[in-house]
């Protein structure tokens, strides 16, 4: 694997069974990953029971990306147009390599040898970090999850909670050992209580938010018509980063444009429901080009492809690209609750990771991307969650069969690999029997919306293979079938 | 030493838009963005009961303050909080009417000229205007128009009182976002900073303003 392709999925990472079957001997990781995505479902749900019309947005939400998707060159380059016209600067990166190249040299032009950087899973995939550390760039995650993975020179297992796998003792001693190292120390009588680890997280980031010069951040949406860029976030960082310093440079994967600022009504509304199970998250910034006399006064938009075209062309899998990267479908994947998302290797973790991570690495290239469409029990639960409607098991079969053909003839068959996997994350066939009910229902539910996701005109790889597409049947079915049971 | 600039992208965006073109070959060549159906049968606002009185009880449960009050009693109110927290020199944004703050006896530092983010975190507290307020999600919404100040002003200080009139609250997400300026830089804000990154644990304050006051102002 080349060191583009590092991030995606992680580099030397295990398969899927693999990885977690270790997850599986780790019971603090179980335990607060269970605690976690119980907590966010239940929460979500509530959120979600407000709006009676909530089957209603989502399906604008699915059918705004669907136009966003079929048309995306038109709006990439209208977004190119207004974002210019207000004062920033476009660019356009073809791979992880061009886009770390772009921001390394704008970081460089600013003289500039520290950035701060807002939580991003664009930069994540590219490797952006590391990148800029062998230019002799220390870039901070000012994210308080993230930060505590960063000083730990570890993985984050979450999108949303990267560090739900540390609990508050954990977190005392890397802050005591770490921060000193990067900068203001944390009190020596630091406690772990929640509040005082902030604080001194706050403390310790504050002083690098006044001297900053130069912030990164991602983008959860960008307005073609109006080139308005949005962040939504929560514990200001965001906005610190996007406010402070001189220059902006923000990484965008090239699906995340939207049609017309009006969308947003939509998506304000999708996303922190879905995500962090609230009505409105504390902080949502939109910024247009740059403002005299208010925030940074040069901002660069770096549009980042990084395998998106070759996820586009796949007709079938096209809609993972409609994600909004709001890991309901993490919360409610029984694989997930089990395992985290460190096991599955990538950048994406969980039903969405399945989807994408192969599809960005493109499958046949990895073995390790080519099991993760096999880390499933096809339960529904994802599609059910998912606020823009993106059908995964619908996705993870055609994968499935993608990746078979691939392989024909490899050793070891992926999808062997993957059994031996599902059968270690539920242990008992009792407990997967409960997972599947619990996903039946949950699909059933979804199902009554009416109208799944289909591939439009083009299922041609179809009929041009020859072995079966595997039915739309769950997983212990397949494996009585597959006579493994 | 110079920067990179579009033309040293070109090629890429080349690349990138053949490529996006080619994947697309299941598209029509004749189909519009527009033709791809999006059904907006959503509702514009999912208020019910006293709009206002729901923007109070949204914003008090992210654990924000709100001071309902009147036009004539406003300066008392806002003195009254600002003395509450220890406040001995406030940022007050250029254009925040000056009868506002006509009562408090603390120090007024002006943003105008700029201060430096130093000048700004030593400060006790801001005010500002908002430009709307969102019933359902407890939100108010600045977009650095008179009176609300620059986006850093409102963030960098630990205190930010915020002055609402409820003729400014919407009902619900929709509906304030059809009356935004698009171009304008705008912060939703919807509570005090807060993060659940340690055990889920909610904590108050990590990066922004750990204590927001609304204060609205009725008529
Ligand atoms: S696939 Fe859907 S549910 Fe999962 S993170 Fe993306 S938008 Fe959210």
């Amino acid at each position: 694997m080349s060191r583009d392709e590092v991030n995606v999925v992680w580099l030397g990472s295990p398969t899927f069974p693999k990885a977690a079957h270790d997850a599986l001997q780790d019971d603090q990781l179980r335990r607060n990953l269970k605690h976690a995505t119980t907590t966010i479902r239940d929460k979500r749900l509530r959120a979600v029971a407000e709006l009676d019309d909530w089957e209603t947005l989502r399906l604008a939400g699915s059918q705004i990306k669907d136009r966003v998707m079929r048309h995306l060159d038109t709006y990439l380059l209208q977004l190119e147009a207004s974002v210019t016209a207000a004062g920033g600067v476009v660019h356009w990166a073809e791979d992880a390599r061009e886009a770390n190249w772009i921001v390394t040299e704008l970081v460089r032009a600013k003289g500039a040898t520290e950035v701060v950087k807002i939580k991003s899973m664009a930069t994540q995939e590219i490797g952006l970090n590391e990148a800029l550390a062998d230019a002799g760039i220390e870039a901070t995650e000012t994210d308080l999850a993230e930060l505590i993975v960063q000083l730990n020179h570890d993985r984050p297992s979450h999108i949303l909670v990267p560090a739900i796998h540390r609990n508050r003792t954990e977190i005392r001693d890397i802050f005591l050992r770490e921060m000193g190292k990067h900068g203001v120390p944390a009190p020596d009588d630091l406690t772990d209580e929640p509040r005082a680890l902030a604080e001194a997280a706050r403390v310790h980031l504050r002083e690098k938010f006044l001297r900053a010069k130069v912030a990164i951040s991602g983008a959860n949406f960008a307005c073609a018509d109006t080139g308005t860029v949005g962040v939504v976030e929560s514990e200001g960082n965001g906005r610190m980063c996007l406010t402070l310093p001189e220059t902006l440079i923000t990484v965008m994967g090239i699906e995340k444009v939207l049609p017309s600022f009006a969308d947003l009504e939509v998506f304000l509304q999708l996303l922190p429901r879905s995500s962090t199970a609230e009505r409105m998250n504390p902080y949502t910034s939109l910024w247009t080009g740059v403002t005299p006399g208010d925030g940074p006064q040069e901002f660069h938009l770096i549009l980042l492809d990084n395998g998106r075209t070759k996820t586009l062309a796949d007709t079938a899998g096209r809609s993972a690209l409609h994600c909004i990267r709001c890991s309901a479908c993490l919360n409610v994947c029984p694989v997930y609750e089990r395992t985290g998302g460190r096991s599955y290797g990538s950048v994406y973790p969980g039903p969405i990771g399945a989807v994408l991570t192969p599809q960005l690495v493109g499958v046949g290239t990895s073995d390790h991307a080519d099991s993760l469409p096999f880390a499933s029990t096809l339960c529904g639960a994802c599609y059910d969650a998912c606020p823009v409607r993106i059908d995964i098991p619908e996705m993870l079969v055609h994968l499935r069969a993608k990746v078979v053909d691939a392989h024909r003839g490899g050793v070891p068959k992926p999808e062997a690999l993957a059994m031996k996997g599902a059968k270690v994350v539920f242990g008992s066939p009792r407990r997967l029997a409960v997972a599947e009910r619990l996903g039946a229902i949950g699909g059933r539910i979804a199902g009554i919306g009416g109208g799944r996701w289909l591939p439009g005109p083009a299922k041609k790889w179809t009929g041009a293979r020859d072995v079966p597409v595997p039915a739309r049947e769950s997983f212990r079915t397949w494996w009585r079938k597959a006579g493994r049971g | 030493m110079s920067a990179v600039t579009p033309a040293d992208t070109a090629q890429a965006k080349a690349a990138i838009l053949g490529r996006i073109r080619s994947a697309l070959g299941d598209v029509p060549g004749d189909e519009r963005s527009e033709d791809v159906e999006v059904t907006r049968d959503y509702v514009d606002s999912h208020a019910t009961g006293d709009v206002v009185d729901l923007f109070v009880e949204r914003v008090e449960d992210y654990r924000a303050t709100v001071i309902r009050t009147s036009e004539a009693d406003a300066p008392a109110e806002i003195a009254r909080v600002l003395s509450g927290h220890g406040v001995g020199n406030l940022v007050v944004p250029p254009g925040f009417p000056d009868a506002l703050s006509a009562r408090y006896e603390g120090l007024r530092l002006s943003d105008d000229p700029p201060r430096t983010p130093a000048e700004l975190d030593a400060s006790d507290g801001v005010i500002t205007l908002a430009a709307q307020g969102i019933a359902l999600t407890g939100t108010i919404v600045l977009d650095a128009g008179p009176g609300q100040g620059r986006r850093a002003l409102s963030l960098v200080p630990d205190l930010h009182v915020c002055v609402v009139r409820s003729s400014q609250v919407a009902a619900d997400v929709p509906v304030a976002v059809r009356a935004l300026v698009p171009g304008r830089p705008t912060t939703f804000i919807s509570g005090p900073s807060a993060t659940s990154d340690i055990e889920l644990d909610r904590v108050e304050g990590v990066h922004g303003p750990r204590t927001l006051v609304v204060v609205l102002i009725s008529g």
